[in-house]
């Protein structure tokens, strides 16, 4: 929560000084108390780049080698600090390579701030040299975006822009500014943002809607928490399990959600989802009161939404108040923060028990285990599983790493089987599904988290869209491991033609270079296994290491992630193996 | 059930925002039938007044997606009757067709206002509903019409709950947050 006692640190010996735009571009980020930005430069942008030279003591630029990945990694610094992630880009093909992160950053509510160069003013509209139209390229995918024409604008943009992206549920901003403005010299004041007329961050809690959730809650028989990021982001985290605990309801978590309530906590039942957990979902069509939480009944989430918990009166506790009844008809909505709301929440619930209704998370956790989970985590079949991969990453890390996935089957293996112990150790694409995501941003996570071990697990796929952050990673000699998960496909793509497309396998296959080799190129030590008995060694041998370290594990070519709800089926339909 | 429905947006004046608010409208594939933007009765507030073919419910969740751009400040959408709603239409026509005597009746009787009267055409102004000025296009076409063009329309809301007043309600939201 925004707080006004905050004290406000202000760089005096340049507070009302003359500088240029460029330098209070710089100068605010300091205000802002940037310590880390991702960039690359180039034309439009070279003023601000000369203006950083000045301050590398207080600001660390972390030079990347594509702008994509600029955005990916202020996204993970972001996920695991809590704070603002900063890119910055040159115009042109620099503002258009920052498209994809921004739209993720949008669909998954991650703060950052892009700062886009731009042609001169007086060039705008003429289809000058690297002269893109970013802002209105990036106005559907951002919270806010604004182009910046005069210096003096610069530090009230710039206080604006955190503001907007941190607040509230948060997102991208993006401001361009011309060129022009970062020649122009001004005199520099910094106020931050407190306030803006037509924006209201987060609307305030109403008692009567927290009073209606309780008597649902203390009426029901078989009460549900479902949870997504939004508890990580408010800091919900103990508000979650002591409303949990008061009331013995079970937990699930949404992909993003992970990590909010230790996976080992005994009301936590596992992930809901199409290749979550087989209690989880089947038990959201049997719960009577659904209390959901910082999640958006998001797609990949309800299946079918004509059949998704129709028999529960559903409580939604969201910030946003476009996710409120968008695709989930709500019984009580509480408008609220979610720490906010689930500490009032807390305090008008009568202790329960609900035994059996735990009990028949158990009873599905007993089948998914005996179908599905003994043979990914201790396979006895011949090659390696992903599964078996991340439990040993886990049990090593005894579950204190920092988590970072791809996009894919690795990613879904992950996310069921990592025992997370710590809020804000998942970082994932979530709702945008962007494949070349996890290298670039577990470098911004152990940036963030320099004491904490990062692991990025990456499929043979996703590490080609994104793999010159190698030179990054070398170049910042940021101790991220990674570890390949390579089975030579496209292997969720490859899943789904087998399940619905005939086994007709069309442009999966992947012929793949020698990923030990290239890690080598960039000095990063890397070893390849093939082998189970290598296994244990090879993942100790990766965490110990003082420095990133490249995993590659040639894994089974043609798995499944079981279960999986297939699109478009109800979460009660969800298939524990293929037919 | 697709409906005319009237979207009226009250927002900052800022450049771009017309842009945000008419991509939630495409990004759903749904045609804007009509657009103005004036300012409101509070100055630096601006008014769009959207009309759009769409049911309810998409409509309902879409004033959400407008409301939530950060320069919006309110956003509602009505039905055609809990508006009052008026276009603007204007036609150029020949002076010869006024030799029609059906021509002049319809001049004289009908509520237009002549504008300009030149030696060769006359430009005449009807305000209604849009099925009124259709019908006087209708009219008219036969004896010929050069240009035509109407606005879009522009609607005041039946509900007496004044803009200044979800302002006052924003501000004190804030004012709580803090």
């Amino acid at each position: 929560m925004e707080t006004l006692t905050t004290t406000h640190r202000t760089l005096t010996n340049k507070v009302g000084t003359t500088v240029t735009g460029a330098e209070a571009v710089v100068l605010s980020l300091l205000e802002e108390q940037v310590d880390t930005l991702f960039g690359y430069p180039g034309g439009a942008i070279m003023p601000v780049y000369d203006a950083l030279y000045d301050y590398q003591q207080q600001l660390k630029h972390v030079l990347v080698r594509h702008e994509q990945g600029a955005t990916h990694a202020a996204q993970g610094y972001a996920r695991v600090s809590g704070k603002t992630g900063v890119c910055i880009a040159t115009s042109g093909p620099g503002a258009t390579n920052l498209i994809t992160g921004i739209a993720d950053a949008q669909i998954d509510s991650t703060p950052l701030v892009c700062i886009t160069g731009q042609v001169g003013a007086h060039l705008l509209g003429t289809d000058a040299f690297q002269e893109t139209d970013v802002v209105g390229i990036s106005m559907p995918i951002t919270k806010w975006n604004y182009q910046v024409t005069r210096a003096e604008e610069i530090p009230e943009i710039m206080a604006k822009a955190f503001y907007i992206a941190r607040t509230g549920r948060p997102g991208p901003v993006l401001i361009d500014i011309t060129k022009n403005a970062q020649f122009e010299v001004m005199e520099f004041y910094y106020e931050p943002c407190k306030k803006i007329r037509s924006y209201l961050p987060q609307p305030a809690l109403h008692h009567a809607d927290v009073a209606d959730a309780a008597a649902l809650i203390n009426n029901a028989k078989k009460p549900y928490l479902i949870v997504g990021q939004g508890v990580l982001l408010s800091q919900a985290q103990e508000a979650l399990a002591q409303l949990a605990e008061k009331a013995n309801i079970p937990v699930a978590s949404t992909l993003l959600g992970l990590s909010a309530m230790p996976t080992n906590h005994p009301l936590y039942m596992g992930m809901v989802g199409m290749h979550g957990n087989y209690g989880p979902n089947v038990n959201t069509n049997a719960c009577d009161v659904l209390i959901a939480v910082g999640m958006r009944f998001d797609d990949r989430v309800t299946g079918d939404l004509a059949t998704y918990a129709k028999q529960a009166k559903v409580i939604h506790i969201e910030i946003d108040p476009a996710e409120i009844d968008k695709n989930v008809t709500t019984t009580v909505a509480i408008n609220a923060d979610a720490k906010a709301a689930l500490e009032a929440l807390t305090s008008q619930v009568q202790p329960a028990q609900h035994q059996a209704w735990i009990q028949s998370f158990k009873q599905c956790e007993a089948v998914e285990y005996e179908q599905v989970m003994q043979h990914d985590l201790y396979p006895t079949t011949n090659g390696l599983k992903m599964g078996e991969v991340v439990r040993h990453i886990s049990e090593k890390t005894k579950g204190n790493a920092v988590l970072v996935t791809d996009v894919g089957q690795h990613q879904m293996i992950a996310s069921r089987y990592y025992q997370f112990n710590t809020p804000r150790t998942n970082v994932t694409s979530g709702g945008l599904g962007t494949m070349g995501f996890a290298l670039p941003a577990a470098l911004g996570a152990k940036l963030a988290r320099p004491q904490q071990e990062v692991v990025a697990v990456i499929g043979d796929g996703g590490f080609q869209m994104t793999l010159q952050e190698l030179g990054t990673i070398f170049q910042t000699q940021a101790a991220v491991k990674i570890v390949v998960l390579n089975n030579s496909f496209l292997g969720m793509v490859r899943q789904w033609q087998q399940l619905f497309f005939d086994q007709r396998y069309s442009s999966t296959e992947m012929t793949n270079p020698d990923f030990v080799t290239i890690a080598k190129g960039y000095h990063i030590p890397a070893q390849r296994i093939e082998d189970r008995t290598m296994l244990d060694e090879a993942v100790a041998t990766m965490l110990a290491h003082n420095g990133s370290y490249l995993l590659e594990v040639v894994v089974e070519k043609e798995d499944n992630v079981f279960p999986m709800i297939p699109t478009g089926a109800s979460v009660d339909q969800v298939k524990l193996c293929a037919p | 059930m697709k409906q005319p429905l009237t979207v009226s947006v009250f927002t900052e004046n800022k450049i771009g925002l017309l842009h945000r608010i008419t991509v939630i409208f495409t990004r759903r594939k749904l045609n804007i039938e009509s657009l103005t933007v004036s300012e409101s009765e509070i100055k630096g507030v601006h008014r769009f007044t959207i009309v759009v073919e769409a049911t309810m419910e998409q409509a309902v969740k879409m004033v959400k997606q407008i409301e939530k751009q950060v320069e919006v400040l309110k956003a509602f959408v009505h039905d055609t009757e809990s508006l009052v709603h008026q276009e603007i239409a204007l036609y150029k026509i020949p002076v010869t067709a006024l030799q029609h005597n059906k021509v002049e009746v319809l001049v004289r009787d009908s509520n237009i206002r002549v504008l300009a009267i030149e030696p060769e055409y006359l430009v005449i102004e009807k305000t209604g509903h849009p099925e009124e000025t259709q019908q006087l296009f209708d009219t008219l076409q036969p004896y010929g019409v050069l240009e035509f063009v109407r606005s879009g329309s522009i609607a005041i809301t039946k509900p007496m709950k004044a803009l200044s007043a979800y302002l006052q309600e924003l501000e004190e939201a804030q004012l709580a947050w803090h």
